[in-house]
């Protein structure tokens, strides 16, 4: 497993080739829009009835991440849940499994706009956390600086030799850093709309995930 | 209009009542024999009539309905017309009306379809017409309303017409459950099918049939034969590649000796090609207009309406043409490219002279070398009266679990009556009862072995037994994705506007993953001209006028075709014939030189030919299963290479061969040729193959597991879709036996992957190989290697090159 290393705001982090983020001097490891609970949400509100296995799948990829990187905290960057109620009616096994995930070491769950509020599971449940210089939130403030946030989903294309790839992907400049969603169930929103474009400057960078990730000029 | 040629003439007695009897003399007409016979058949519970273009084939349905319903009919309706187009079916409705009125009939005849407004299509469920044309996926959303037994009271009879287009596809299949379902609403109802000339008329009966009931077949003189050749030209044809460009000078001068041409090509890129190359050698400035699925709607309609009206010479044109009513004054149909498929080829021809008594006119061209070969052995075949087609296979369970959820929407079922309901449609008769009760099972929980759902089932059992929605709000979801069409998605092609405010003209379609190639700058072929791809804005492919004489890129994916069955036995045939037929000069010293050097490929044997070209050693692998099979082949045979260490490097596939380049030989063929081996292959690692993936979307769509793209939906940009492969991939880690991904694989043995032809190889050779090792390249091997479309072999490969294009991106933006 080979990660992207980048340094932001002075501080030195490794993007992993899942999409978690990873803070080397304080031992801590970020994700964002886990999603949990999806297929059940979806199900419980009439729509489509999908594979059941996305919540024991991203805990897979978690519990793999956490196991390589000996994080001694997890930061759950905000849309953790897919509702309030999702994380109210997850199995029992996959509940335990999380449970047995946080055991030991500090867990900070961020509000997103899914799970407002405190959910079932304990931990440290915050608005925003701050870990100067760093601060962890879920949705970009304009005009904010040393922001690591979520929300949007971000992926990009690159085209070359007749082919073209679309990945999840983080992006990164000198105010902020948008990560990609870690969820299984998570599509993206495609770096040239105009609220990314907005929101990142001119010389950003977009982190395609794979093993290695791959950067790239943010695509507009 | 129905004309003179739709009977016949002169006059003859019939046994008609007399207002029909008055309405032919009075033009000199009488029915055709087959017109008269449909009538005699008119109480039989299913009719099926064969007959070729042009031979008033739509009225030879119609007839016992008019003459039923007499000079005043009560209420209700009567008769379901049920068409593959829409256009056939408002068409129609004009058709009909002109005789209804001059024989003063008091008959209502309406058309219905996606483009009927709201407020008509309310109306006609009120008090419907005695006469209703529709579409298959129109006829599903009628069956889907709580009301259909009151809008179905009192029907007498079904036709539907271009049965043998509907039984190629899952509409057909469609189709045939609404109409066990129509049954069961009207058990008196009789079914009639019209059809063109098929290989297996019987077997499309049984599909059109309620099963057990048998269904009579009438057969329509198929009138004289074609009168079909090659187009020999000056040059001889290039040794590889499609379109026929070179003949472009032969086939102006026939357009211009002929009144009306249609030129057939097998893909819309090859058509977009000759038809620019043909303007730029039209001196004579003939009218030639272009017809494509691809192009915006507004064109085709104005292509149609100008060949109608007799002003244009020829229309360039791919299977968007193959359907419809008649085109004006055809006198020549051109088939540009080996046809692939007899029967598609048959049909075609009849597309000219539409006259019922006078022979077709069609010539070939071969746009290859391999191609003059096939070319002969498809003439031959017409002549013969030897059609193919693959026998059907057994009805596809994505739409049976589509039909049972339209089936709840109307109302609370009882699942044995159901299941004895869609067993008697002709495609599901052999179908189990726990391969049912598994499509049951999907609907109502998604049939995971994680059983998950059960708070949140779609469909739920009521204490009376009976199955019904649990949320009534759902019928509204299974409403907007009914039917079977998957399109692939595509994006509008728009000229940019002269503003930045204005909006430029739509000129038509492209794939999304075409349009996801394009760099600025890049220039292609629409609607006959040379665009200039600007950007991609609000999901719009944005383009402006080119002044180049060479479009940059040739090729958007249109449908590909893989020779068939039939045809390649008829080819492997004729190689070995003595002497060989009468064939082109060039032709029969290439084969005879071939047999010199190598040795002619035979059916019962696969040939393998090792050689070295370019200090590189090559391995040519004579499969003749069509160019889907042999891709997939290609895919198999290096990845087993691979293991063995023998460094594949790519291959390239036709209809014939495929041609595989590596660091070693290969010398054990038969080691990667058995078929143990390929099978496991098509389990494992083959399921990850993107056509996998895209199989997997329809039957996911079809089946409900997943809702379309809505026009307009995708460009919101939500992240909050994400694409089927994941929920593809997730089955397969997660829940490998599940419902939807079986129908995928069996889904694969057809179409794309094409295993069920490398099935029927390996079977056809029976592990006998003949391994030959030239010095060189051989004339059969030649053509592949100036094959586009070769397949580089590296997994890591595509890490590789990503990996140098995103650091050059890096360096030219100056960020590393």
């Amino acid at each position: 497993m080979k990660g992207y290393e980048f340094i932001f705001t002075g501080v030195k982090l490794t993007l992993l080739p899942s999409g978690a983020l990873w803070w080397p001097d304080k031992a801590l490891l970020c994700v964002s829009d886990l999603h949990l609970g999806k297929s059940e949400r979806m199900a419980r509100n009439g729509g489509a009835i999908l594979p059941p296995y996305e919540t024991r799948d991203t805990l897979h990829k978690l519990e793999r991440d956490i196991e390589a990187t000996g994080a001694r905290t997890v930061v759950c960057l905000g849309d953790s849940f897919d509702d309030l109620e999702a994380s109210e009616n997850l199995p029992e096994e996959e509940a335990l499994w999380l449970t047995r995930l946080m055991a030991g070491r500090r867990w900070v769950w961020i509000e997103g706009n899914h799970d407002p509020g405190p959910i079932e599971f304990a931990g440290t449940h915050l608005a925003e956390l701050l870990q100067p210089p760093l601060h962890f939130r879920h949705i970009a403030r304009v005009g904010a600086a040393g922001e690591i946030t979520g929300h949007f989903h971000p992926k990009a294309q690159l085209h070359f030799k007749g082919r073209s790839v679309s990945r999840r992907c983080l992006l990164f400049d000198g105010d902020r850093v948008i990560m990609p969603s870690y969820g299984t169930y998570t599509g993206g929103l495609r770096t040239d709309n105009s609220v990314l474009s907005r929101l990142m400057r001119q010389e950003a960078i977009a982190v395609l995930l794979g093993d290695p990730p791959q950067p790239i000029p943010m695509p507009r | 209009m129905f004309t003179a040629h739709h009977f016949a003439y002169p006059a003859r007695m019939t046994a008609l009542p007399p207002h029909f009897d008055n309405w032919f003399a009075q033009r000199g007409w009488s029915p055709h024999p087959h017109q008269v016979e449909m009538l005699a058949h008119a109480d039989a519970p299913a009719v099926m009539l064969i007959a070729p273009t042009g031979g008033g084939k739509t009225m030879a349905g119609f007839l016992p309905t008019l003459v039923e319903l007499g000079a005043s009919p009560g209420p209700g309706l009567h008769t379901l017309y049920i068409s593959p187009l829409k256009a056939l079916a408002a068409d129609m409705r004009r058709n009909l009306t002109a005789p209804i009125d001059e024989m003063g009939l008091a008959i209502r005849v309406e058309d219905r379809s996606g483009d009927t407004t709201p407020t008509r299509k309310k109306a006609q469920r009120a008090d419907p017409p005695h006469i209703l044309l529709t579409t298959p996926e129109s006829l599903a959303l009628l069956l889907s309303y709580p009301d259909a037994p009151r809008i179905f009271a009192g029907l007498k009879r079904v036709v539907v017409d271009e049965l043998h287009a509907l039984s190629e596809s899952k509409r057909g299949d469609q189709l045939m459950l609404c109409l066990s379902r129509l049954q069961a609403l009207c058990p008196d109802l009789r079914r009639v099918g019209l059809s063109a000339t098929v290989e297996d008329p019987p077997a499309l009966a049984r599909f059109l049939a309620p099963h057990p009931t048998p269904c009579k077949i009438i057969e329509a003189d198929p009138g004289p034969d074609p009168d079909i050749a090659m187009l020999t030209t000056d040059t001889p044809p290039p040794w590889s590649g499609g379109g026929g460009r070179y003949a472009i000078r032969e086939v102006l001068a026939e357009v211009a000796k002929h009144k009306t041409t249609l030129i057939f090509h097998n893909t819309r890129a090859q058509a977009e090609i000759f038809f620019h190359e043909l303007w730029m050698a039209n001196d004579a400035a003939l009218p030639i207009g272009i017809h494509h699925g691809s192009l915006a709607l507004e064109q085709r309609k104005k292509v149609e309406a100008a060949m109608v009206a007799g002003r244009l010479r020829a229309v360039v044109c791919t299977g968007s043409l193959d359907l419809g009513l008649d085109w004006g004054d055809v006198d020549l149909v051109i088939q540009v490219g080996a046809p692939k498929n007899v029967k598609r080829l048959v049909q075609r021809i009849g597309r000219a002279n539409h006259r019922y008594n006078a022979p077709s006119k069609a010539l070939i061209l071969p746009a290859n070398r391999w191609e003059v070969i096939e070319c002969h052995a498809a003439i031959e075949a017409v002549l013969a009266h030897d059609l193919d087609g693959d026998p059907r296979g057994p009805g596809p369970r994505d739409v049976l679990c589509q039909h049972i959820l339209i089936t709840a929407c109307a109302a609370p079922f009882d699942a044995d009556a159901l299941f004895a309901e869609v067993t008697t449609a002709g495609p599901y008769a052999d179908l189990t009862r726990a391969e049912f009760d598994e499509c049951l099972d999907f609907v109502a929980t998604g049939g995971y072995a994680l059983r998950a759902y059960d708070r949140w089932q779609r469909l739920m059992q009521r204490a009376d037994g009976l199955w019904q929605l649990r949320d009534p709000r759902l019928a509204q979801q299974v409403r907007m994705n009914v039917g079977t069409i998957i399109d692939t998605d595509t994006l509008k092609v728009r000229m940019k506007g002269r503003s930045r405010a204005s909006v430029g003209k739509p000129l038509g379609e492209v794939e999304e993953s075409f349009a996801a190639s394009l760099v600025p700058g890049d220039t292609f072929l629409m609607g006959g001209q040379i665009v200039r791809f600007e950007s991609l804005r609000e999901m719009e492919v944005q383009v402006s006028r080119d002044r180049g004489r060479k479009p940059k890129l040739a090729v958007f994916s249109g449908t590909k075709f893989s020779t068939s069955t039939q045809l390649s036995t008829r080819i492997l045939d004729l190689l070995h014939r003595s002497p060989l037929p009468d064939l082109p000069r060039h032709t029969l010293d290439w084969i005879a030189l071939q047999r010199e050097v190598s040795q002619l490929p035979r059916a019962g044997r696969i040939l393998v030919e090792s050689f070295d070209h370019e200090d590189r050693p090559h391995t040519c692998i004579y499969g003749f299963a069509g160019k889907n099979a042999q891709q997939t082949l290609g895919l198999m045979v290096t990845r087993r290479m691979e293991e063995m260490g023998l460094g594949p490097l790519g291959f390239v596939a036709t209809d014939y061969a495929t041609l595989i380049w590596s660091l070693s030989h290969l010398d054990t063929p038969a080691q990667v040729l058995d078929a143990a081996g390929l099978r496991d292959g098509l389990d494992g690692w083959l399921a990850e193959n993107a056509l996998m993936k895209r199989s997997f979307k329809g039957a996911a769509t079809i089946a409900g597991l997943i809702t379309r793209n809505l026009p307009g939906k995708r460009s919101t940009g939500r992240q909050a879709t994400f694409s089927a492969d994941i929920l593809y991939d997730t089955l397969r880690k997660y829940d490998p036996d599940h419902l939807l991904l079986s129908i995928t694989r069996i889904e694969a043995m057809r179409g794309l992957i094409g295993f069920g032809r490398i099935d029927e190889m390996l079977a056809r050779t029976g592990g006998r190989i003949d391994h030959v090792r030239p010095d060189h390249v051989t004339p059969f091997a030649a053509p592949l290697f100036l094959e586009v479309g070769k397949v580089p072999v590296d997994g890591a490969g595509q890490e590789a090159l990503m990996r140098a294009e995103s650091d050059r991106l890096m360096m030219e933006a100056g960020l590393q």
